[in-house]
């Protein structure tokens, strides 16, 4: 088990930040995201709109501002798990947390600190009764993650943005059969990858079906048949071992909500003083946070993270006196 | 000042009366006003979860950019009929709309 003094749930610009803060009072800290990469809504959403509210940068591109902030934290030698999501934290005797995530992965921290924006990013789901039936290994995925798993397979997929255009230009080429089914007659994204996939259906390669909608899927067990209606809904039946809905990502507070905090409206409450929630030893900054007055900006998120460092000192440290310093003075101490 | 009713999620239709001069979009009302709307992104057409169905009204809307058709088609229960609140600029035309709130939450 990863054995760290602060982890931090969420590696967005604020849990990044926290990083930093943490780090210059002798703290080191294991951040945990559930999307594969750093830099929260950022990174996923916007990584090329500028930022203009960032003091002293007068205008920055989301991506820069997360690659700026990976520098400043280098110091301080943070660790990571990636493409994970925290499910359960168990306190401990020595009032310590073991966090555990859906990976199986432990880290064992004396403070955790959630900076975990609206939550974590999940695939939207499209309303198909018995979807979930599917899950966890039966034909519904979600998330490509190894495309050999389709290799010689019928694979029907759903969808009209980018990730649908990809993964079908990518799967066409090892599938058994391939069919992709979407709502609109025209893709709006990426037309170079809109223009493949045409050219995939002309050919004969894939299976292209427009307007038109999947209404049902059924199975013994294991997923065998996709039911796709089309605007006149009628419906055709198609053979699937695999459907991949790829509807995006949105977030979700998810398991945060089973952990004994307040939460109000999708929010953790927490004390202005230090951004404390009502659990000793756990602290919530950044988006995921409310009090009154709260405004969702990055800048305000690093300033509750700088607060909160004075309190998690406590934890980590409690024999020792804190002694405020600035880093005009001792600098930055690599550890 | 325009009428807008608005659906919730749980069906309730109330008329709301949105002034105009302030430069607000639908989803900055819609969240001034207390709906439950998540717009994540805040306002740049990148996330969809201001997803609005939009009832009566649907002419009195300028077109769709790219942006916006690019995002309603990552939903899986968006239809012709779909705006996202945060790129409908208030305005007198829109006088009299009736919406539905449908984004996830």
């Amino acid at each position: 088990m990863k054995q760290v003094d602060i982890c931090i749930i969420g590696a967005g610009p604020v849990g990044l930040f926290a990083v930093f803060e943490a780090g210059l009072l002798k703290m080191r800290c294991h951040l945990i995201d559930a999307l594969p990469q750093v830099g929260g809504q950022l990174s996923e959403i916007y990584p090329q709109k500028p930022i203009y509210d960032i003091p002293g940068s007068p205008g920055i591109l989301a991506q820069d501002h997360i690659s700026n902030l990976l520098k400043q934290i280098e110091p301080f030698s943070p660790t990571y798990s990636l493409g994970e999501r925290v499910e359960t934290v168990e306190k401990q005797a020595d009032e310590s947390f073991t966090l555990t995530t859906n990976q199986g992965t432990q880290v064992n921290a004396k403070v955790i600190v959630i900076a975990g924006g609206l939550g974590s990013f999940e695939p939207r789901k499209p309303a198909i009764e018995n979807l979930d039936v599917f899950e966890n290994g039966k034909g519904v995925i979600y998330m490509v993650k190894d495309p050999e798993l389709f290799r010689d397979k019928n694979i029907v997929l759903a969808g009209g943005g980018d990730s649908a255009l990809d993964w079908t230009i990518h799967l066409s080429k090892i599938a058994k059969s391939l069919t992709l089914v979407h709502r609109n007659e025209t893709f709006r994204g990426a037309p170079d990858s809109a223009e493949q996939v045409f050219q995939l259906a002309n050919d004969g390669k894939i299976n292209l079906i427009l307007k038109s909608n999947i209404t049902r899927i059924s199975g013994n067990g294991q997923l065998n048949e996709v039911v796709i209606a089309d605007h006149n809904k009628d419906e055709t039946a198609h053979a699937a071992d695999y459907l991949i809905p790829l509807f995006g990502l949105s977030p979700k507070l998810g398991p945060i909500a089973d952990w004994g905090l307040n939460v109000d409206r999708n929010a953790i409450q927490v004390d202005t003083f230090d951004y404390s929630t009502n659990v000793p030893g756990i602290f919530a900054v950044g988006d995921i946070n409310t009090y009154p007055g709260k405004l969702k900006l990055i800048l305000c998120g690093f300033h509750e993270a700088a607060l909160m460092a004075q309190s998690a000192f406590k934890y980590v440290y409690p024999e020792q006196k804190l002694s405020f310093k600035y880093t005009t003075v001792n600098g930055v101490n690599s550890f | 000042m325009v009428n807008i009713t608005v659906e919730d999620r749980n069906g309730t239709q109330q008329q709301l009366e949105i002034p105009t001069d302030m430069g607000l979009n639908l989803m900055e009302f819609l969240k001034a006003s207390e709906y439950d709307i998540m717009a994540t992104c805040g306002g740049m057409a990148m996330c969809a979860t201001c997803h609005i169905e939009v009832l009566e009204g649907l002419d009195k809307l300028g077109e769709r950019i790219d942006q916006e058709y690019d995002m309603l088609d990552t939903l899986p229960d968006a239809d012709d009929n779909s705006r996202l609140a945060c790129q409908l600029q208030l305005k007198d035309e829109m006088d009299g709309m009736v919406i539905k709130i449908r984004g996830e939450y």
